[in-house]
């Protein structure tokens, strides 16, 4: 896994922002994930074993579909689909479960915590547990448990405890405050699988790693479709911000590709939003600096999204220093945009996105204006829309 | 910071053990904190941890929790944790210290944060989750405005990084005595104590105290045995909750209270104890 660009450095930094903001009980558990990681990352058979899972277990490599019709709805450039939606589990968050599973089986961990906010990550770790018969506790708003009830049954299935959290916006937020502590409680012999690219270092850089093979996987697919490793352009939903960093991160150093994240303008940029990059500001959250929604006072504000994964009031490091350095564009899709986003690819392509992919969806039609019909833009399709059925339901 | 480190080298001198009390800025209620702290000053507290709420506090146990949510609920903001910092330290020699997570400091701007609590009288920062891989700018800023910086180790800490911590504090050395939240159950006792054994042989520069999970003087006299001196936070919180939530007391009857529940932290219960003899 060589690094395609030199960030963050030694001390998790990427530019500002990252690091390690931790009460000091967490020290020594953050120490002894970076050296298991930074041995893991080195040691081939790590590798492989991971290989063997995301194409054994997972069902990798996932296809790179050309959307023909969709393409035609919008008249502008190609559009191709990134099918995670199609990973075991239903959406990229495995990835980064089975590489980190795999981490905490060498290190001798037994108990496995996990924060989610739609369920999905909160599923693909319990998943992974099931598989390797670890003990899965998963923390879950009381909010997110209402609206994303499908998940929660799934996970109780495959043996997870799932806890809910009724603490502050009793969403993903509260969740990640609630297994931090947990962890705190039980450093000694837990590994808190984290479901995005924050938190403190090694976090980002480890979850960004274990998900990098989206963008790696569409380069070689693309030059088999188009002749080419690069599209020009690629988008991809951003809350936390793991499936947009592992589609980009294969494109960073390609500069003529176009990269857009969409994050979720809920009701609007004025009203409850959770456009963090775009309405944000510098801040420290979950162990990271980072761009953050809050008040004039440092009090973190409430996200707000129809989507419960983008429902989170931060954003992973790098993409605050992607976002600073331009490198990144980020826009934004309201609730409504999202909805209109489900009923376009499932009408086109028979695909129904989950409402968080629906971000990325709803944003094309505005985004890609100005595109030529012989450019290419691939959209990183995160995950299905099984689980959103309900919230979807009272919008048709 | 002086006189922070007047007052515990006077305990260590006198072998009495110094007794830090936290109290959340705006709880119960924006007009309480201010004589609640004079109470715990006149019940026998060495020095004041004055906390600033912050809506993610994720090492706080659910009693401080609950403060802080309430006080951010009444409005209360940093200046009036400063007014009220300024209105105790104008009247009390008493060392008071900020206590809180690093974004509301960062957001306030951190030059300007310790200059403003300098000029407030505070003669410290206790910061929960700034370990010493992120303290530059904070330490850097204290250090300019002479405010002491407090650092905190814990149990897992290993032996060498205890030492580099005592070296890098400017004030006192911090030994959380669990792994786990603020108002913890302190667990086997045993293991507490002989982690603080190790860490007192480890803080050789720095007053070491003992903190979290600490609710009565039996857990005080116990935990400071190897130690300085002791701090109680959750405990307190609870003490007032109770109090005030109960509503059928006057208002003077539960400052009173107050100081006699300090007072019982640092000394036992005199009474209780006289009735046995």
């Amino acid at each position: 896994m060589e690094k395609t660009h030199p960030l963050p450095d030694e001390r998790g930094h990427f530019g500002l922002y990252g690091g390690v903001f931790v009460p000091e009980t967490l020290i020594p558990a953050i120490e002894e994930l970076r050296k298991a990681y930074a041995a893991a990352r080195k040691n081939p058979a790590f590798r492989q074993e991971l290989d063997t899972m995301l194409t054994a277990y997972a069902g990798r490599p996932t296809p790179l579909t050309f959307c023909e019709r969709l393409t035609a709805a919008l008249g502008g450039p190609k559009i191709y689909l990134k099918r995670e939606d199609l990973c075991h589990t239903g959406a990229h968050k495995i990835n980064n479960t089975i590489g980190q599973i795999l981490l905490a089986r060498r290190m001798g961990k037994t108990r496995i915590i996990a924060e989610t906010g739609a369920g999905q990550h909160g599923v693909a770790t319990a998943t992974v547990c099931a598989r390797f018969g670890l003990q899965c506790i998963v923390y879950m708003g009381e909010e997110d448990i209402e609206r994303q009830h499908l998940n929660v049954l799934r996970m109780q299935l495959l043996g997870a405890d799932v806890r809910s959290v009724s603490s502050g916006s009793r969403t993903l937020k509260d969740a990640t405050n609630e297994a931090i502590r947990d962890w705190v409680t039980n450093v000694r012999d837990t590994f808190y699988i984290i479901g995005s690219v924050v938190g403190p270092h090694p976090y980002p850089m480890m979850v960004r790693d274990f998900h990098r093979v989206i963008g790696d996987e569409t380069r070689w697919q693309l030059q088999g479709v188009e002749g080419r490793p690069a599209p020009d352009a690629a988008v991809a939903c951003v809350g936390g911000g793991s499936n947009a960093i592992g589609l980009f991160y294969a494109f960073l150093r390609d500069p003529h590709v176009q990269l857009y994240g969409v994050e979720a303008a809920g009701e609007g940029l004025n009203g409850r939003h959770a456009a963090t990059l775009t309405k944000g500001s510098p801040g420290i959250l979950h162990g990271t600096m980072s761009y953050l929604l809050q008040d004039e006072e440092g009090q973190v504000q409430l996200a707000h999204s129809i989507s419960a994964g983008l429902d989170y009031p931060g954003v992973g490091p790098e993409h605050a220093w992607l976002r600073d350095t331009g490198r990144v564009h980020y826009a934004s899709a309201t609730d409504a945009q999202a909805i209109e986003g489900v009923k376009l690819l499932s009408k086109t392509e028979g695909v129904i996105p989950a409402l968080e992919t629906a971000h990325a969806i709803g944003w094309l039609p505005n985004g890609i204006r100005g595109m030529a019909r012989n450019e290419v833009v691939v959209v990183n399709c995160s995950g299905r829309g099984d689980k959103d059925m309900g919230t979807i339901a009272k919008h048709l | 910071m002086q006189r922070l480190q007047e007052r515990l080298a006077g305990c260590i001198q006198r072998r009495e053990k110094a007794m830090g009390l936290f109290m959340t800025s705006g709880f119960p209620g924006p007009e309480s904190t201010l004589p609640i702290l004079r109470e715990m000053d006149r019940g026998g507290a060495d020095f004041i941890e004055l906390g600033m709420p912050f809506s993610d506090p994720l090492a706080e146990g659910l009693p401080i929790q609950r403060s802080s949510e309430r006080a951010l609920q009444a409005g209360v903001r940093m200046k009036d944790t400063f007014n009220t910092a300024d209105a105790f330290c104008a009247k009390s020699n008493t060392p008071l210290l900020l206590m809180g997570y690093a974004n509301p400091i960062n957001r306030y701007g951190i030059s300007a944060f310790c200059r403003d609590a300098r000029n407030a009288g505070v003669e410290g920062l206790i910061l929960a989750d700034v370990p010493l891989e992120e303290h530059l700018p904070f330490a850097s800023e204290a250090a300019a405005s002479s405010l002491g910086l407090v650092r905190l180790i814990a149990p897992n800490t290993p032996d060498e990084r205890i030492r580099e911590i005592d070296k890098a504090t400017t004030a006192f050395v911090y030994a959380v005595s669990i792994t786990g939240l603020t108002g913890s159950g302190l667990g086997a006792i045993e293991q507490v104590e002989a982690y603080l054994r190790r860490a007192r042989d480890m803080v050789r520069t720095h007053p070491l105290l003992a903190g979290f999970g600490i609710g009565t003087h039996k857990d005080a006299v116990r935990l400071s045995h190897h130690t300085d001196g002791f701090i109680v936070g959750s405990a307190l919180i609870e003490k007032v909750e109770t109090l005030w939530n109960d509503g059928s007391k006057p208002t003077k009857t539960l400052y009173e209270e107050i100081r006699r529940f300090a007072r019982a932290l640092k000394e036992g219960d005199k009474t209780v104890e006289q009735e046995k003899a």
